[in-house]
């Protein structure tokens, strides 16, 4: 299979609002990618077309050679963590857990994730009756219980406490060393020098930077990416 | 999206206010046929409450499951699932959901008092089955409604300003327009005006069964004379199915643009 995410000439604007003004990313090696950019430079409009869930005006994207257009069944290839986590109210845990396994027509792998995350307590209890942190941590199920070659992770890390972060982190780490590509997007930096292979910066709707962590501390200046990217944007705007 | 329906569906069914939705209906009608001793009457009030309510809470409880359930059908759009299966699938539980509280509702009562030996069964069936249709004519707009409007009071405003629109304004606007042109042949208007609104459609084809002419007003027994009755019967039918597939059909539309 062509393990591949290629993404061309990609706009997308919202009423008057244009969020990306041709975007070109191709993705061909495994590892962890860390989009970044300010709040509303398009992160998270470019990972919902990768999802085919915000329909872009121009452009191509084909993930693993095959065209997003009018084909949901690509999705099948893709495992996805979403910022926010809510389910429908009146479902259990488990059961949630079964209805994402059936409509995947395929089973996962939910047993360590749900001992690794001290998740068993909550198997019988009703998703409105958990908070934040603690569905969150069952979106986290959902997400890695599929041998899936692409994971994407918007802001994985928001409402884990600690010891989940570090169990997500690991389990980032092991899936990286299975060869999959894995997008994250976050604001926290010490999390990106810490996972990272490579950085990709979106600003204004364009990639403005690609390369490695050191690479734009390299370019841009300063001892931490936080110092670097600032140093990014400050030239932008100058 | 049978799958999507099944969950749904029992994520509604499950939940308190189709238990409410139930209980409503149980009492009145359990409550209307004990105090009066005349079935053809008590179909009538429950069709005054169910040409109200009806609408009202399947327009009412389709926004509210359109918006509550954004992020769950964020996380189904992610899927290997075609997007119209997962909102058709959605559709169809929450309507079906509801004509279910709905129809138990009345049928219990029905089913005690023995009015399907009675030859009050065609208006008890017919008094379900516009009920049922209304159920799903208005959670379908409903549905367009949210999808189209991304603020939730727009949303919410946009819905019940339709309901009384059709319930209400409506027919003040005929009214009026009858009174103001009262020398003029008004019958084929009359006729036309029926068909864009899916309530007094409704009230004709419960009317029309009943052969209550007295209770019919003005445009009931117009439609009476013009189609006679199995006729009109059939065409109102029609069109209410009519008033069931077109939202549905825009609602499809919009969703194949729409970003989530």
């Amino acid at each position: 299979m062509d393990k591949t995410i290629k993404i061309s000439g990609l706009h997308k604007s919202f009423k008057k609002l244009h969020v990306l003004k041709g975007i070109d990313l191709t993705i061909d090696k495994p590892g962890i990618y860390a989009v970044l950019g300010p709040n509303a430079s398009g992160k998270t409009t470019l990972i919902k077309v990768m999802l085919g869930m915000v329909i872009p005006q121009k452009g191509n994207v084909e993930i693993l050679g095959e065209n997003i257009k009018n084909n949901p069944f690509y999705r099948k290839n893709i495992s996805y963590l979403p910022q926010i986590a809510r389910f429908p109210e009146n479902l259990k845990v488990s059961e949630l857990l079964e209805m994402i396994q059936d409509l995947q027509k395929r089973k996962g792998d939910t047993d360590d994730l749900i001992k690794g995350l001290k998740l068993e307590p909550y198997l019988d209890a009703k998703l409105v009756s958990l908070s934040g942190g603690t569905k969150q941590k069952v979106n986290v199920v959902l997400t890695f219980m599929y041998d899936n070659p692409i994971i994407i992770l918007d802001e994985p890390t928001s409402g884990l406490d600690p010891i989940s972060m570090v169990y997500l982190k690991k389990k980032i780490q092991e899936e990286k060393e299975k060869g999959k590509i894995i997008l994250v997007t976050t604001h926290i930096m010490p999390l990106v020098e810490e996972l990272a292979d490579e950085i990709i910066f979106l600003l204004e709707g364009v990639i403005s930077f690609r390369g490695s962590a050191s690479q734009l501390k390299l370019d841009q200046g300063g001892e931490s990416i936080e110092i670097a990217i600032a140093n990014l944007l400050t030239k932008q705007h100058a | 999206m049978l799958k999507i329906f099944k969950y749904s569906f029992f994520d509604l069914i499950r939940g308190k206010w189709s238990l409410i939705y139930f209980g409503f209906f149980f009492i009145s009608s359990m409550s209307l046929l004990y105090i009066s001793g005349d079935v053809a009457k008590v179909i009538i009030s429950l069709m005054n409450i169910i040409l109200l309510l009806n609408p009202l809470i399947a327009t009412i409880f389709g926004v509210m499951y359109f918006y509550n359930s954004r992020e769950f059908s964020e996380l189904l759009l992610a899927q290997p699932i075609k997007r119209r299966d997962i909102f058709l699938g959605q559709y169809l539980g929450l309507s079906v959901s509801l004509s279910i509280s709905f129809i138990l509702g009345l049928l219990i009562p029905f089913a005690i008092f023995g009015i399907f030996s009675t030859n009050q069964v065609t208006n008890a069936v017919t008094l379900l089955f516009v009920g049922t249709i209304l159920t799903l004519i208005f959670s379908a707009i409903a549905f367009y409604i949210a999808l189209r409007n991304e603020n939730k009071i727009k949303g919410f405003g946009t819905a019940i300003f339709l309901w009384l629109f059709f319930a209400v304004i409506y027919d003040g606007i005929f009214l009026l327009l009858l009174m103001t042109f009262n020398e003029y042949p008004l019958e084929k208007f009359a006729l036309v005006s029926m068909i864009f609104n899916p309530i007094d459609l409704s009230r004709i084809l419960i009317l029309l069964n009943l052969d209550i002419s007295a209770l019919m007003g003005y445009t009931g027994a117009v439609f009476n004379q013009f189609f006679g009755n199995m006729l009109g019967i059939s065409i109102s039918i029609f069109v209410l199915l009519i008033w069931i597939v077109t939202p549905i059909f825009f609602f499809l539309r919009s969703l194949k643009k729409k970003d989530f």
